[in-house]
């Protein structure tokens, strides 16, 4: 069975769009080039992040505060954990890959709205821009990522003004790439496609856009209620003019705790297309993972409270949140055995990007225990706020998410560009990075549960010894990144030519050519009902053999 | 129900028109405006809390006026009607009468405008006062936002709705289908917002 299919956005003729490297800088419509502009922009943006935590790790070599003063700290802090959250991995994980990847998955030509798409992407340069330059300028926002107030009412306004702003514009960009996914999942698919025999990222995404969409406008209605308190001195988060501030965390949580799954539920997506491919077997349990993965978006909504268990929770709510909060651990756990079942007896080839997964399943694993715990009210009030909270979500965020990105990379670079990167250069690159994020991260838990407080550039001289530990770990990670670099720059010039499909994958976007052209295929959409075929004789009717067309 | 036609015969009589695509814009504008909805929950949230958990001082409470907001809530109700009217004649291929429906819907949404503002300069609280008042003003700010653009959607409906020489007919009603649930749903928050703010 054949369909043609006719192009996607006819009006918008791809022939009025710019060609070569010009595209990736101009508002192009085609889903691919918006994926890669997500990828480079949020790239850059983490070595800036990067520049940031390393400062933060000079800072915190010795006890007092030497190399950066207190409120510059402050800044630098907060430009770290924004810039990571917001203008790193969740444009990459969601925009990045999403774009690139799902318009392949359903079978279609181009994303639902492809201009809204283009809008949402260009929404994310001027939003990282301005709040990178309210530093130099005023002063950035000093109250962290999370700018609780009454603190960001009483720090300086112009800095926390750009960041409300900036992430008004991000979190607009997350909710347009979100209504984009959905509608594009949901009713792009290509004619005799069921959902359940979508691609498992497919499943992630549409439960993260889900996520976005219900939390996300949360968030931009609290930070637009508190720019009336800082500019136009309302009270709503003020207690001295009568305000609440336990109101802003419920509702800054409620976004932001999914908003920690909008970081990590596409990369189990990921993680769940590489696995099979390079350890030639097909995922195990598919139909558990789509409802550990529909499990968690539910759940996800009704434990944001965890993050609160120290401001006054009443009682029966710390109750309610801690096991809403401990059931999560069951689809995760489901999942996680999943990954562990599908590399079980499968012909793994060692390469970068199933090294890059391994240690995603390794790190995640652990980031996950510590969560659970975490969880349980008696334990988190002795570690809330202190240094045993950063080492949790950094295992997840980092070595589960950030992991990902780069698994990612080595993966589907031979598809972007066409060229296969360095594989000695890429387990290089891993064993730094899983090194260096464990050395970093792991001593963090000994010092919070030992009682150093996080966010603060001075400490108690006993932590020393164990602080620069990390920063050491720091500098691995820092070291990492140079033979990532080389690697993607070089071989984008010199590198093998990859073909079509050089990791012999059964998912569509791998059933074309390398890059692929501007419409996705030459001819007809390859109908893939039986993406994870591994290890079976797939070549039938509605699975094509791999030809290199 | 998707771009991609089903069959190879269907292909051939689905043309460069967007009409094919008005399915997705408007599954894409539902859940926009799920979205939207989200961000109203949030505000409705924090108030209910307020007013649980912050009581006011003696002197800070005020009894809100029923005239006023109840004859903003029948001009409302009102112009749901009357959109349906507009979107019903349109698809009679009346576009004259839809246009007047139209103005007639614009003519309601704008009268809520001016109903609104008598009210905020008549109250008497401003908008830092308390926390009560704050809150009062940025529900039924926020709201009214709502209503000023969605009055001009329909102004752009109604000019793009004459014939001849309007984008808009029966066959390419997608923009008056959009800005009607879209107006819906004002109404239908306007609702909830005035249960909430004022009979409650
Ligand atoms: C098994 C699942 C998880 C559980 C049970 C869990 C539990 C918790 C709890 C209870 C806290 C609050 C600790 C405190 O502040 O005292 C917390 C903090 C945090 N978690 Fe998790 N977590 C889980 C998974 C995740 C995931 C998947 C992510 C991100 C992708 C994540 C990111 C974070 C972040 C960013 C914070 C700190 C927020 C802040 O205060 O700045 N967690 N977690
Ligand atoms: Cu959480």
């Amino acid at each position: 069975m054949s369909i043609s299919l006719p192009p996607a956005n006819e009006n918008t003729s791809n022939s009025l769009q710019p060609t070569g490297w010009l595209r990736f800088i101009s508002f192009s419509l085609d889903h691919k080039v918006i994926g890669l502009q997500y990828l480079v922009c949020g790239f850059l943006f983490y070595l800036i992040g990067g520049v940031l935590a390393g400062a933060i790790r000079i800072e915190l070599l010795s006890p007092i505060s030497d190399f950066l003063a207190r409120d510059v700290y402050n800044q630098v802090l907060t430009l770290h954990g924004t810039i990571m959250i917001f203008l790193w991995i969740v444009p990459v994980v969601n925009g990045a890959f999403g774009n690139y990847l799902i318009p392949f998955y359903v079978g279609a030509r181009d994303m639902a709205f492809p201009r809204l798409n283009a809008v949402a992407f260009w929404m994310i340069p001027p939003a990282g821009l301005m709040l990178i330059t309210s530093y130099f300028i005023n002063g950035a926002a000093q109250s962290g990522w999370t700018a609780y107030p009454p603190l960001s009412i009483t720090t300086p306004a112009a800095g926390q003004i750009v960041w409300i702003v900036s992430v008004l514009l991000l979190g607009g960009s997350s909710i347009f790439g979100g209504i984009n996914f959905i509608a594009t999942i949901l009713k792009l698919r290509r004619p005799g496609l069921k959902l359940m025999q979508l691609p498992m990222y497919c499943w992630a995404m549409l439960g993260t856009s889900i996520l976005v969409v219900l939390s996300t406008p949360v968030l931009a209605g609290t930070l637009i209620l508190l720019s009336f308190d800082i500019v136009a001195h309302t009270g709503f988060f003020n207690p001295a003019l009568g305000g609440n501030v336990i109101v802003y965390q419920h509702l800054f949580w409620f976004y932001s705790h999914p908003a920690v799954y909008i970081m990590v539920l596409p990369a189990f997506g990921l993680v769940s297309e590489i696995l099979p491919v390079h350890c030639r077997k097909p995922l195990f349990g598919y139909t558990t993972m789509v409802y550990s993965i529909m499990g968690i978006v539910v759940l996800g909504l009704v434990v944001w409270a965890h993050h609160m268990f120290t401001s006054g929770t009443p009682p029966w709510m710390r109750l309610f949140f801690t096991i809403a909060t401990s059931f999560i651990a069951v689809p995760t756990g489901i999942k996680f055995f999943n990954w562990v079942a599908t590399l079980w007896g499968g012909r793994i080839s060692l390469n970068s990007a199933i090294l890059f997964s391994c240690g995603f399943i390794v790190n995640f694993v652990l980031g996950g225990i510590t969560g659970v715990a975490l969880a349980q009210v008696p334990f988190d009030i002795h570690v809330h706020d202190t240094y045993f909270v950063v080492a949790h979500f950094h295992y997840i965020v980092y070595g589960g998410s950030v992991f990902v990105i780069f698994s990612s990379i080595y993966h589907w670079y031979p598809k972007f560009t066409g060229k296969m990167l360095d594989e000695k250069l890429g387990i290089i690159h891993f064993a730094l990075t899983f090194i260096g994020f464990n050395l970093c991260f792991a001593p963090q838990h000994w010092l919070g549960l030992n009682g150093m407080p996080r966010r603060v550039a001075e400490y108690d001289p006993q932590f020393t010894l164990v602080n620069q530990i990390s920063s050491v770990g720091a500098l691995l990670m820092a070291i990492s990144t140079l033979p990532f670099l080389w690697n993607i720059l070089y071989s984008f010039i010199k590198g093998e030519k990859a073909g079509n499909n050089p990791w012999q994958a059964l998912t569509p976007e791998w059933l074309t050519t390398s890059p692929p052209p501007v419409e996705n295929w030459p001819g007809e959409a390859p109908l893939v009902t039986k993406p994870y075929g591994y290890g079976a004789n797939h070549s039938n009717e509605n699975n094509p053999p791999i030809t290199q067309a | 129900m998707t771009t991609l036609p089903s069959t190879k015969e269907k292909s051939e009589e689905l043309t460069s028109s967007d009409h094919q695509h008005s399915d997705h814009r408007l599954f894409g504008l539902i859940t926009f405006l799920v979205a939207d909805g989200m961000t109203f929950a949030g505000f409705f949230a924090a108030y209910l809390t307020y007013k649980s958990v912050n009581p006011l001082l003696p002197d800070a409470i005020y009894e809100l006026e029923l005239p006023l907001p109840t004859l903003n809530t029948i001009l409302l109700l009102v112009s749901s009607a009357t959109f349906h009217k507009a979107g019903k004649s349109l698809e009679a291929a009346n576009s004259k009468q839809c246009q007047r429906w139209l103005l007639i819907t614009a003519g309601l949404g704008i009268a809520f405008l001016i109903s609104q503002m008598v009210e905020y300069f008549t109250l008497p609280f401003g908008l830092t006062d308390n926390l009560y008042a704050s809150t009062f003003y940025a529900l039924t700010g926020f709201h009214g936002l709502h209503v000023t653009l969605g009055s001009i959607m329909i102004l752009i409906v109604w000019w793009q709705a004459r014939s001849p020489g309007g984008r808009i007919t029966n066959v390419n009603n997608f923009p008056l289908e959009a800005a009607e649930i879209y107006w819906h749903f004002v109404d239908g928050i306007w609702v909830i917002l005035f249960i909430i703010l004022y009979l409650l």
